[in-house]
């Protein structure tokens, strides 16, 4: 009933397994980025290393540093990280009925909800539904551990290398972002989030030049309710 | 500044983050999988991704600002093209993406 193939040695060290390589070298690559950069915004090595652990979101992660290197304001500092981070809406509310059926208790959903990035969220959104709902919260708690410990070591590894590494090394590591998940985003096989994927590659830079703050929201809302429209009509046309 | 204001500023921005997510969950609440809110919800979610990940490509902050976007976009092109004839290779893909950026970078700069 669920293809997805279970692994023997149990769903928490699967999880960890298919989390390790890519996903977990990626992060390590753009951690390592955001350390350097962090150090050189004036953060503490130990700072550097909570910011990534306790806000887990790049974009944020990223404002916020900006704007402390400015001397903004600490409310001004915290809107600015939430705004860069407001994507995790629909990022939770699209993975989370996935964990309404697994049998966990609802309020360690708002624990599981801290751990999800764009790397734990896509590997559920791929194979969570073909996945027993008994599975999933296991082998997202073992996905997303090794995800944030790749992500902890790489900001301390840069925090510690800032300077040291010559830029067009750099230059390639922030590149891995996003060529890594414009691979993940274009391999995606519903119809509907196809049609939303290339929306969204067409109006994230367009809206960006509107706005800068509410782009991003505005890409969602459009592209996204677009492309579930014309997907929901083409399904019933074929009903 | 003070340390004690730096961590005030990552435990703020940390639970201001949180409030999404939190907010995320509560909403859900009992939607199934195979709800009609489910799919609209991925759409929105696959929509803001994509329109983020072509953000940092097109318009990038911070030091990717310095490379070139021609080389970017090639190197994006190069790969989503081997990516797909390589019955979607991930690997593959990234290594010839990153490795295309790499040589441009170095030679052109």
């Amino acid at each position: 009933m669920y293809p997805f193939p279970e692994s023997p040695r149990g769903p928490i060290t699967h999880g960890a397994i298919d989390a390790t390589g890519m996903p977990a070298l990626v992060l390590l690559a753009s951690m390592i980025g955001y350390g350097s950069m962090a150090r050189e915004a004036g953060l503490t090595l130990w700072t550097s290393v909570a910011s990534t652990g306790l806000v887990w979101g790049l974009p944020g992660q990223i404002a916020m540093v900006e704007l402390y290197a400015l001397g903004a304001p600490v409310i001004a500092v915290m809107v600015a990280a939430s705004a860069a981070n407001a994507r995790f809406l629909p990022m939770v509310l699209s993975v989370m009925p996935l964990f309404n059926e697994t049998p966990t208790r609802r309020r360690w959903h708002y624990a599981v909800a801290q751990f999800i990035t764009l790397n734990p969220w896509a590997a559920m959104m791929r194979d969570g539904p073909r996945m027993n709902p008994a599975y999933r919260t296991p082998y997202f708690a073992g996905f997303a551990g090794v995800c944030i410990a790749a992500a902890l070591i790489g900001t301390a590894a840069g925090f510690l290398m800032a300077g040291a590494l010559p830029r067009d090394i750099t230059l390639s590591l922030v590149f891995l972002n996003p060529l890594f998940f414009t691979l993940v985003f274009v391999s995606t096989r519903d119809r509907g989030q196809i049609l939303a994927v290339l929306g969204g590659i067409a109006a994230g830079p367009l809206f960006h030049l509107v706005s800068a703050n509410w782009g991003l929201i505005l890409t969602g809302a459009v592209a996204g309710t677009g492309a579930y429209l014309i997907d929901r009509r083409i399904r019933r046309r074929h009903d | 500044m003070t340390d004690t204001t730096l961590w005030a500023i990552v435990l703020l921005s940390g639970a201001a983050t949180y409030v999404w997510r939190a907010l995320g969950v509560a909403i859900a609440g009992k939607v199934s999988p195979d709800s009609e809110a489910f799919r609209l919800f991925a759409c929105i979610a696959y929509a803001m991704l994509a329109g983020l990940i072509a953000r940092m490509v097109v318009l990038p902050e911070g030091i990717l600002a310095e490379s070139s976007l021609l080389f970017r976009l090639i190197a994006i092109g190069l790969s989503v093209a081997v990516f797909f004839a390589s019955k979607r290779n991930l690997p593959l893909g990234v290594a010839v993406g990153l490795g295309t950026f790499a040589l441009l970078t170095a030679v052109w700069s």
